[in-house]
């Protein structure tokens, strides 16, 4: 059984659809005058915080608040940590406060998995972004908005986006959102394509179960849904583009490119936005931008994974990390044990 | 000085011989040997092998006494099957006097259990801007023949010439640590795949493979010899394979978890995997265990790099680059290169003591097992198996990428110039 | 409960008797509410909710009024959460008016320790305020834990812990039947 969430690759499709229909019921919570659930009374959770995220962080805690958790914010920023104290030292104090669950930010790539793995804690750990490696929430939630907007509300319930064909365009090389979104939809039956700057595209991509374009312009008409990710402009600084306004014309999405698209196909984005660079201000406050539902979305989407770790004596989502479908060089060929 | 009788060892992995050690040195090779009141060390299947010779160790004193001492490496060392390590500049202060290489040499005397042969720093602390008195440390007490900023590349090509010539004057050589500094920015772990996967910054194999390409175009250019650290990359080899094709002089070491381990092992986010250069794919240690046999690659060499325990139990990107490795060298090119039929004893005498010794000019090491020469010897029992256990370790460090994994060979005898330094796998 | 189960249970409703009950069951619910004019009906998951359809048709036939009919999930409200893994939720739907002020009769099953109910009524207080509540269920088996009754009830049946007491309806079960069969362990209670 999953404990934790560390990895959108770590969720069977049967456990990302049963997350999606749960977030589905959570939603509807959001509809009545006491927007609050009983299912955590008791269980405190912490929202472990070592970069500055606000968006992430108040949607996880009003997703805890909602299903009666106790909260403890921790943020790095002028805390023991910027003190020196280590991960390590934090998390057993954590523990030994008695916390049921961990949800952690962190700038180091794997600092969610190594806490989980390393013996230091009992909590369950959810991953609320780790370096440029994962962040599971945010591709679930996306996964939630587009069922909802190409599936449906209801007849979405139990199915998953087979066949769907959703283009991530931007830094994919520095976005766990890319990787997370990547390794979910592939498990959803969805097809990805990454449209990016080949600067911006990481080496050993080929290996990921989606495929690569340089065009923006020949991908967009054959998308149900793009995402547009956010492009830090220090980037132009190393050299990974030109201009702002070179990237803005290539691989930006303006009203133009938008039309495009196919009729019913809906423009996404994690946030913030960078208006101007990747996506145009028409584009960003059009109706096909589900930007703020993505939003909403999240609050369900991080109760669904609480209650589904948290709401019970063991939680309801199998761990199944496809570790048989890797290539067996952990230890040589010639190593037999 | 008594005398020692090994009994039935087989010299270099050949027929049983008798070796008779009389004081300081081997008075006699043969069969049927006796010798009165001599110690008698029956080696029935073992392996006699000269003394190891290290040329990459970092026993981090002065400064870093938390993770090695001089003492302690050196115990390591003996317990290895070593009697002679060079010791990496990169300590605090950094080696690039004469007075710190000095005192590294005098705590080696001191120590008993290994020679210890300082390396001196190229640059003034490192910093790869500025000359260190290279001249001054060659003529100090510790004689320094091997100059390197390892830890760090010598990346500017004008000092990497400067160096490269300078050093000819006394026959020193400059081993560099090849690392493009750019192209390794915020690096992690090799770049490909699974750094792909992992988000991890990404190491790639251009970045060593271009300097050693460059340094071996200056070797070339200037006349000089140039030693390259831990090649960790099939291109690198290729490059070599190049240069020695041209008859530039140039040597090369690998590691013994180059030959073994691969960027597989980092999915599990284990900063005990985490090293400098990184663990590279099966493909890259394919090459690199062939290269060794076919002595495009020169010797083995551990980068033993000590760490505390606190700078390995964190996340990854928090973690010290490196791994001990003088005490399960000889277990990892056994398993590697002797098992499977790449390299025979002989061949492991050649690229772990002979080839070494001669790079780094470790007078009376790595010398042929005859009557006459110095008693530098070790015993290796091949036929052992069992799982590394770190706390056995005589390093003061345990960031052993092989814990509890399963490893053939053990050194059981070590003498450094007739005196036992490890007896029965028991330091003395 | 599998079929394993109701393989040697005994039937002690059959189809025409569920039906028979239910119809008397709208009568007084009619009779009681005085025309059953605010009446809304809430099933619980899941065949509480095929039942208050059931009744909402009775009873739309009885007034020739259309009757609002919702479902109300309890399981996060369940007290022994902590006690199974995650149980996957079943849709709470209220009727487009809402219940504040009205009367709000739960639908159930089976009546057993009366935590089920409990539930219901916390999720009811976090959705309005109704005027009263009551409760319809198909079957009371007796042994309350909590202080609860049932206002309409199909039929009352006593049992022992040992035994169980399965609801099939067409809707879910593909017949309509109540049965009641022996438990090898311990009683886990229908909900």
């Amino acid at each position: 059984m999953m404990r934790h969430l560390i990895s959108a690759a770590d969720l069977t499709r049967d456990d990302a659809v049963l997350i999606l229909d749960t977030a589905e019921e959570m939603a509807r919570v959001a509809d009545r005058p006491i927007k609050k659930l009983p299912t955590l009374r008791g269980r405190t959770v912490v929202n472990l915080f070592f970069e500055d995220s606000t968006r992430t962080r108040i949607s996880f805690e009003a997703a805890e608040k909602r299903l009666s958790a106790d909260v403890i914010n921790f943020t790095a920023k002028g805390s023991s940590v910027s003190k020196g104290e280590s991960l390590k030292d934090t998390a057993q104090t954590l523990e030994a406060m008695g916390v049921d669950a961990v949800v952690i930010r962190h700038g180091a790539s794997g600092a969610p998995y190594t806490l989980a793995n390393s013996g230091w804690i009992d909590a369950a750990v959810i991953n609320a972004g780790d370096g440029t490696h994962q962040h599971p929430t945010q591709a679930l939630l996306d996964a939630f908005t587009m069922r909802r907007r190409l599936v449906g509300r209801d007849t979405g319930l139990g199915q998953d986006l087979a066949g769907k064909r959703v283009t991530i365009v931007g830094d994919i090389l520095h976005s766990r959102v890319a990787r997370s979104n990547v390794d979910l939809l592939h498990t959803l039956g969805a097809d990805v394509t990454l449209v990016a700057p080949p600067t911006l595209v990481p080496v050993g991509v080929e290996q990921w179960p989606c495929e690569v374009s340089y065009d923006l312009d020949r991908v967009l008409p054959k998308s149900d849904a793009v995402m547009m990710l956010r492009v830090q402009r220090e980037r132009m600084n190393a050299a990974f583009f030109p201009t702002e306004r070179e990237y803005s014309r290539r691989y930006g999405l303006d009203g133009e490119r938008m039309a495009r698209m196919p009729e019913h196909a809906i423009v996404m984005h994690p946030g913030p936005m960078v208006r101007g660079m990747e996506i145009t201000a028409e584009v960003a406050d059009s109706d096909r931008c589900t930007v703020v539902e993505q939003v909403a979305n999240g609050v369900s989407i991080r109760m669904a994974v609480l209650y589904l770790l948290l709401g019970g004596n063991e939680p309801a989502v199998t761990h199944t990390r496809p570790t048989t479908e890797r290539p067996a060089h952990t230890v040589l060929s010639d190593e037999e044990k | 000085m008594s005398k020692i009788l090994i009994r039935g060892a087989q010299v270099l992995g050949g027929e049983p011989q008798d070796v008779l050690i009389d004081g300081e040195t081997i008075a006699e090779v043969g069969t049927g040997l006796s010798a009165e009141g001599a110690t008698v060390v029956e080696a029935d299947g073992k392996v006699l092998l000269p003394g190891l010779v290290d040329l990459h160790t970092h026993l981090r004193e002065p400064g870093r006494e938390d993770s090695e001492t001089v003492l302690t490496g050196t115990r390591a060392a003996a317990s290895g099957g070593y009697t002679s390590v060079f010791a990496m500049a990169n300590t605090f202060p950094v080696a690039d006097t004469a007075g710190v290489v000095e005192q590294v040499y005098r705590l080696g005397k001191e120590s008993g259990y290994c020679d210890v042969q300082p390396i001196g720093a190229v640059t003034v602390g490192l910093e790869g801007k500025k000359l260190a008195e290279l001249g001054a440390m060659h003529e100090s007490a510790a004689g320094v023949t091997v100059f390197s900023d390892d830890g760090k590349c010598v990346d500017d090509a004008v000092i990497m010439r400067r160096a490269l010539e300078y050093v000819k004057a006394f026959g020193g050589v400059v081993a560099q640590h090849a690392q493009e500094p750019r192209l390794t920015e915020g690096a992690q772990m090799n770049e490909g795949i699974v750094s792909a996967e992992l988000g991890l910054g990404g190491w790639p194999a251009v970045a060593e493979e271009s300097i050693i390409a460059r340094d071996v175009l200056l070797a070339e250019h200037v006349g000089s010899r140039v030693h390259i650290c831990h090649l960790s990359t099939a291109g690198s080899v290729e490059i070599v394979r190049w240069a020695k094709s041209r008859g530039i002089d140039v040597t090369a070491e690998v590691t013994p978890h180059h030959l073994l381990l691969t960027d597989e092992l980092v999915r599990s986010y284990n900063p005990v995997y985490k090293v400098n250069p990184p663990l590279r794919t099966e493909r890259d240690v394919m090459a690199l265990r062939e290269a060794l046999a076919d002595g495009t690659i020169d010797i083995v060499a551990t980068d033993h790099a000590p760490h505390p325990h606190e700078d390995k139990d964190c996340e990854w990107g928090a973690a010290a680059m490196g791994m001990v490795g003088l005490e399960t060298a000889l277990s990892v090119v056994q398993h590697t290169m002797v098992d499977t039929g790449l390299l025979t004893w002989a061949g492991v005498a050649d690229r772990m003591a002979h080839t070494p010794a001669r790079i780094g000019q470790a007078d009376g090491h790595g010398r042929p097992v005859s009557a006459g020469e110095p008693a530098n010897l070790t015993l290796v029992d091949p036929a052992y198996r069992g799982p590394v256990d770190p706390a056995g370790f005589a390093s003061r460090s345990r960031n052993t990428p092989y814990e509890g994994r399963e490893l053939p060979g053990r050194v059981t005898h070590t003498w450094l110039r007739g005196r036992a330094t490890l007896v029965d796998g028991k330091l003395q | 409960m599998d079929t394993h189960d109701s393989d040697v249970a005994r039937p002690v409703l059959e189809g025409p008797d569920i039906a028979r009950v239910l119809t008397r069951i709208a009568h007084e619910i009619v009779e009681r509410a005085k025309g059953a004019e605010d009446v809304v009906l809430l099933g619980i998951p899941t065949r509480g909710v095929f039942l208050a359809q059931r009744l909402a048709a009775k009873l739309e036939e009885i007034t020739g009024r259309k009757i609002p009919v919702g479902s109300l999930d309890i399981t996060m409200y369940r007290d022994d959460l902590r006690m199974h893994p995650p149980r996957a939720l079943a849709r709470t739907e209220i009727p487009g008016d809402g219940i504040d002020g009205r009367l709000v009769v739960l639908v159930d099953d089976v009546l057993f320790s009366g935590r089920t109910i409990r539930a219901a009524l916390d999720a009811l207080n976090d959705i309005g305020r109704p005027r009263a509540v009551q409760l319809a269920v198909l079957v009371d088996r007796g042994h309350r834990e909590l202080p609860i009754r049932a206002d309409y009830v199909g039929k009352n049946l006593p049992t022992s812990l040992r035994e169980t007491v399965k609801v099939q309806l067409a809707e879910e079960d593909g017949r309509d039947a109540v049965l009641l069969g022996a438990k090898p362990t311990a009683p886990a209670g229908e909900r």
